[in-house]
Formats: structure tokens, sequence, C-alpha cells
């Protein structure tokens, strides 16, 4: 992370406490211990960040450690609840796949789609918040009227037209979330460059012969990237959901590979009866999970990497 | 502030219009047409008949433009599905049981979350803040899916305290058939309404004419009801725009989970029939709330607080 390259607020007043004691020998801590710190404090924030982990390597791991196949139906052994049959922990489905198998590939599913899209997201944020701050004009101009439009999109109505057109699957949901929720992180990069671009150290770099390219990686990259973290981290909650929700009405994932929203909105038919209820309370559960993991995690960061937010001076 | 919202006007012009194109855009390139044997089984002969009564045989931005002429002189067309029904008729019939479910939702969650976000600030960093912040952080991030989900295993299956709709307007109602679906649709509401209300809250205690009043020795109640109150109101006009916009175009995902005849599930519907006027008109209308709140919201804003000066730069 670029987080060493911070106008080191911590690391000041670190040099000042060893000035204080100059017998002793001191260590001034780097704004990536302060922050570690700072983040470790909060209990909830570790424990989001643990969850997220577990999810992330269930995901990646998924090949290895899912017991059955996917779409291994099995009509002999449909309707299994929890725990009734060794051999599926998390009991079958109504087509007798395996849940907790349908469940691991079912996060694998969801982390490739929600952070693909936050990829693709940043990566248009920073082209176009950079074009719009740095250069203005035209650039600040077409950025604007996008975010408006945008904005003004109805966001589900507008996902599910767009899924119509270009089908159901893992990349074309990724591309239904990411062209509405760039323009947000684009103005937050547009502001973070506003305010860095007039700076001394910006002039004085610019005077001494940087270039463009160089000032904008060199110096106004580092200043953007913890606020860019920040909103992140609130936004892949949101990203999830979208594909859960997109699955949950039949315009996210194809089929035969499972989404916690597709398997939540299978039940739908089943629930005249609570004895079925379980195949949708499982997804449900971890979907909650996943998202409250990134956005304790979310928290953490924030109090942890903006020295100025109001748990941080604690 | 005359010249302001004339400009605002015509950049809200602007958005319909590339909103109204893209939906026409999207509409026409998805495969599959409202007049296919799916939908309305009809020889090829009259197939071809309808298209052309309908102007379908025509391209997109013919069309659009044709809908955006008849549009501005309020003529927003027939519905192909249902014949012969004006579709502002149709629109309207479904809106009602929306309407309903969004105000009852905002009548109950935006006082709690007021209420819960002053508490929050007031018992700053005690135990009753850790709770209240993580009981927000947990409904704004939760999908809606998931409390959609949890909500009826929990009230409708298990407690059977609450039932499903039976497909009647819901203002036909007993209490029954809507407390659920609005306490679930409220629950992002209090969450996002927490937050910033405890953050607003926040920042108004740490100004200095809070300190002076303190200073001179006003009692704890007045400074808060009188100095602190009325100045964290302001912020929340802003979020007031977005949570009323939510509240008049209703939770599709809400609507059809609990089988309620509101707008959102009427345009899925219109999207199986490939009902165009319909889907235009829902997608048009939507856009329009969302852009006109927010244009209200910014000049109620600087009524209410003269700091802010209308369009002035960045």
């Amino acid at each position: 992370m670029a987080v060493q390259n911070l106008p080191a607020q911590g690391a000041t007043s670190a040099r000042t406490a060893a000035r204080g004691t100059p017998t002793m020998t001191y260590k001034p801590l780097s704004p990536t211990q302060l922050a570690w710190r700072r983040f470790q404090r909060n209990r909830l924030a570790i424990i989001g960040l643990f969850i997220v982990l577990i999810f992330i390597a269930a995901g990646v791991l998924a090949p290895v450690i899912s017991p059955f196949p996917y779409d291994k139906t099995n009509l002999f052994k449909t309707w299994l609840p929890p725990g009734r049959d060794p051999a599926h922990i998390l009991g079958t489905d109504e087509l007798g796949r395996d849940i907790l198998s349908r469940l691991i590939w079912g996060a694998r599913v969801s982390l490739v789609v929600s952070l693909a899209a936050t990829a693709i997201v940043v990566a248009l944020a920073l082209l176009f918040g950079f074009l719009s701050g740095y250069f203005g004009g035209a650039w600040d101009y077409l950025l604007n009227r996008a975010f408006e439009v945008i904005g003004a999109l109805p966001g589900l109505l507008f996902q599910i037209l767009l899924m119509l057109l270009i089908g159901n699957g893992i990349l074309q949901v990724t591309i239904a979330i990411s062209i509405l929720g760039w323009p947000g992180l684009a103005r937050l990069v547009r502001a973070q460059v506003l305010t860095y671009k007039e700076r001394d150290f910006v002039s004085a770099a610019r005077s001494l012969g940087a270039t463009t390219p160089f000032i904008l990686v060199r110096h106004l990259l580092p200043n953007i990237i913890n606020p860019l973290i920040v909103a992140i981290s609130f936004a892949i909650p949101g990203f999830i959901g979208t594909e859960a929700g997109l699955s949950f009405l039949g315009y996210g994932i194809n089929d035969p590979l499972p989404s916690w929203g597709k398997m939540v909105g299978a039940i739908g038919r089943y629930l005249s009866s609570p004895n079925y209820l379980y195949v949708g309370v499982i997804p449900t559960i971890a979907l909650a999970l996943l998202v409250l993991g990134f956005s304790f995690l979310g928290d953490g960061l924030r109090d942890a990497l903006d020295p100025s937010s109001d748990r941080a001076r604690l | 502030m005359a010249r302001y919202i004339l400009g605002r006007l015509a950049g809200l012009v602007f958005v319909l219009l590339t909103v109204s194109f893209l939906t026409f855009f999207l509409m026409y390139s998805t495969p599959g047409g409202p007049f296919d044997e799916l939908n309305q089984p009809l020889s090829p002969e009259a197939k071809a008949n309808m298209m052309r009564k309908y102007g379908l045989d025509r391209p997109f931005y013919v069309n659009w433009w044709n809908w955006v002429t008849k549009a501005v002189q309020g003529d927003f067309g027939m519905s192909y599905y249902y014949p012969n029904t004006r579709v502002i008729d149709l629109f309207s019939k479904y809106w009602g049981s929306s309407l309903m479910l969004g105000f009852l939702a905002v009548a109950w969650s935006f006082p709690l979350g007021v209420v819960l976000g002053v508490i929050a600030a007031l018992k700053r960093n005690t135990f009753v803040d850790q709770v209240i912040t993580t009981v927000a952080l947990v409904t704004v991030t939760v999908p809606i899916i998931s409390l959609i989900f949890f909500g009826i295993a929990i009230f409708v299956i298990g407690l059977k305290w609450f039932g499903f709709n039976n497909g009647q307007p819901l203002y036909q109602q007993p209490p029954n058939a809507w407390v659920l679906p609005a306490f679930i649709f409220g629950l992002g509401t209090v969450g996002s309404l927490t937050r910033y209300t405890r953050s607003g809250m926040l920042d108004v205690l740490s100004q200095d004419y809070i300190r002076t009043a303190r200073a001179k020795g006003l009692n704890r109640t007045v400074i808060i009801m009188k100095h602190a109150m009325r100045n964290m109101l302001i912020p929340l006009v802003t979020i007031f725009g977005p949570v009323l916009a939510n509240a008049i175009t209703g939770s599709t995902f809400v609507e059809i989970a609990f089988a309620i005849p509101g707008i959102g599930r009427f345009f899925l519907e219109s999207i199986y029939t490939r009902d165009y006027p319909v889907i235009i008109f829902t997608v048009i209308i939507t856009a329009t709330i969302l852009t006109i709140s927010n244009l209200l919201i910014d000049i109620a804003y600087t009524l209410i607080d003269p700091r802010v000066r209308l369009g002035g730069g960045h």
C-alpha cells in the first residue's frame, strides 16, 4: 500500500516525542504502523477482517474444499435438512444439490463479481477523476454530465434493462454494477486532486521540472489512496448486495453457477412450509456475514487511515 | 436565484432526454419484442400490422423523438399489453401501494433515525453509542433481500404474526399486510439517518458557539435543544431528498417478496411482456422524481442556511 507516502502527521508527533527524550533510543513509528495500531484497537474491524479473509479463502479454494460439484443433482437425496446426512453437512436443496458446495462456490461468485467491479470502478474513477481534477475544462464538464445522468438513472430498473440486453453471467453483472458505480468515486478523486494540486509540494515538484505523469503518480496518487480505500470498502458491500439482488430477480448469474441471491430467490416457491426454510436461510446468513465483514473492515480502515475522523483521535 | 434555477432546469431537461434515449436504446436492442409469440400469439401478418401500428418497424431513435414530442404534451401513450389502456392510468393504479409503503416506511424510520443519531452523539464513545452505531451499520449494509428473508422467516413463517399480501392494493388491506413490509423497507433509512445525524450533531457540538453557550453557563438541555439541534437539522435537509425519492419510487424487492401490487413489481411484469411504453414511463418518472427532489432540496437548503450561496463555483 502507498500509505507510507502520506504527509506524515503521525511521524511528526513521533519525532517531537523523540526530541523530548533524547537519551532514549526511540524508533519513530511509520504512518502505516500507526494506522495498523489504530486499526487493531477496533475489535469489530478485526472481526470484519477475519470474516472477509475466511470468505476469500473459501472462494479461492472452492474447487478444492467443496465436497461436491456445485451443479451435481441427486434426486434420491432432495430436501435433506442440515445435519441429517453426514455427507451433506448443510443439507441439500430441491434438486439434491449439496448446499455447502453451492455456498462455497457462491462465495467465489460473489467475491469475483464485487472485486472485479471494484477494480473497474477504481480504474475509471482514477482516470476520469485525474483528467477532470487536473486538467479541468472539457473533462470536468464531461464528468459532471456523466455524474448527473448516471445519478438520475433508477439503478435497479436500469440494471435489469441492461442485463436483458447483455445476458446473464458473471462478466455481465460486473459490467452492470460498474457502469453505475464509478461517477461517485470519480468525484471523490477529483475533489482530492483539486485539494492537492495547488499545494506547495506540487508547485515545487513542477518547478523542479517534474512531468505531469510523475506528479500524478508520485504526489497526487498517495494523497488520494486513503479516502479511496475507505470509500471502496463501503462500496463493496453495495456491489455484493446488487449482485445478489439481480440474481434473486433472475437477472444475474447464469445457470448452473450458484449465487447466494439465486439460492434465496429459488426458495420463494416453497415458502409455504417451514421445513424448507433452511435452503434460503443459509445463503442469507452468508450474504449478511460477508457484507458486514466488509463494512466493519471499512469502519476500521476509516478510523485507521483518516486521522481526522472522529474515533481516530481517542 | 432565478438564473440558477433556470440553469438547473436546463440541466434537468438534458438529463431526462439522455435517460430516455438510453432507455429506448436498451429496450429496442434487447432480444424479444412486445408482439412475440410468447406475449401475444398472432399470425405473422397480424404481427407485422401491429408492429407498423405502433411504429416498431422504425429505428429506436425515431420512436424516441416521437415519444419525446408527445411526452412534453403529457401523452405517454397506450400500453401494448393491456389494449386501450393509457400508461398513466395503469401506473396510477399501481402507484398507490408503492406510495403507501414508502410513506409508512419514512414515517417511522426518519424520526427514529434522527433520535437515535442524537442520542449516539450525546453519549459519544459510550456503550450506548457503540450499540447504536453498530446496529445502524448493520441495517445500512445488509442487503434488502437478506432483511426481507430474515423478516419472512421469523415473523411470517416462524411466529406467524403477519401474512403475505393477497395481491390487492395495499391501502385496502388490514395492518397485518403492511406492517412488516413497511418495517423492512424503513430499516435502511433508520441506519443511514442515524449515522448522518450522529456525525452532524458531533460536528455542531464541536463548534465555538456551543462552547460559548456552555461557558456562559447555560444548562445542557437548553444548549442541546436550542443551539445544537437547530443547526444539526440543516444538513438533514439534504438527505431528505434521496429518502423521499426512494419512498415515492418504492422498493421492487419488498413488493416482489410480499406480493404487493406496486410499481416495482409492475415494472418487472412489463419487462416480461416487453411493454415498452410502460417501461419507459416508469424509468422516466423515477428519474424525474430523483432529479427534481435533488433540485428542490438544493433550493430549500439555501433558504434555510444563509451561508450557502447557489451556483458558487467549487
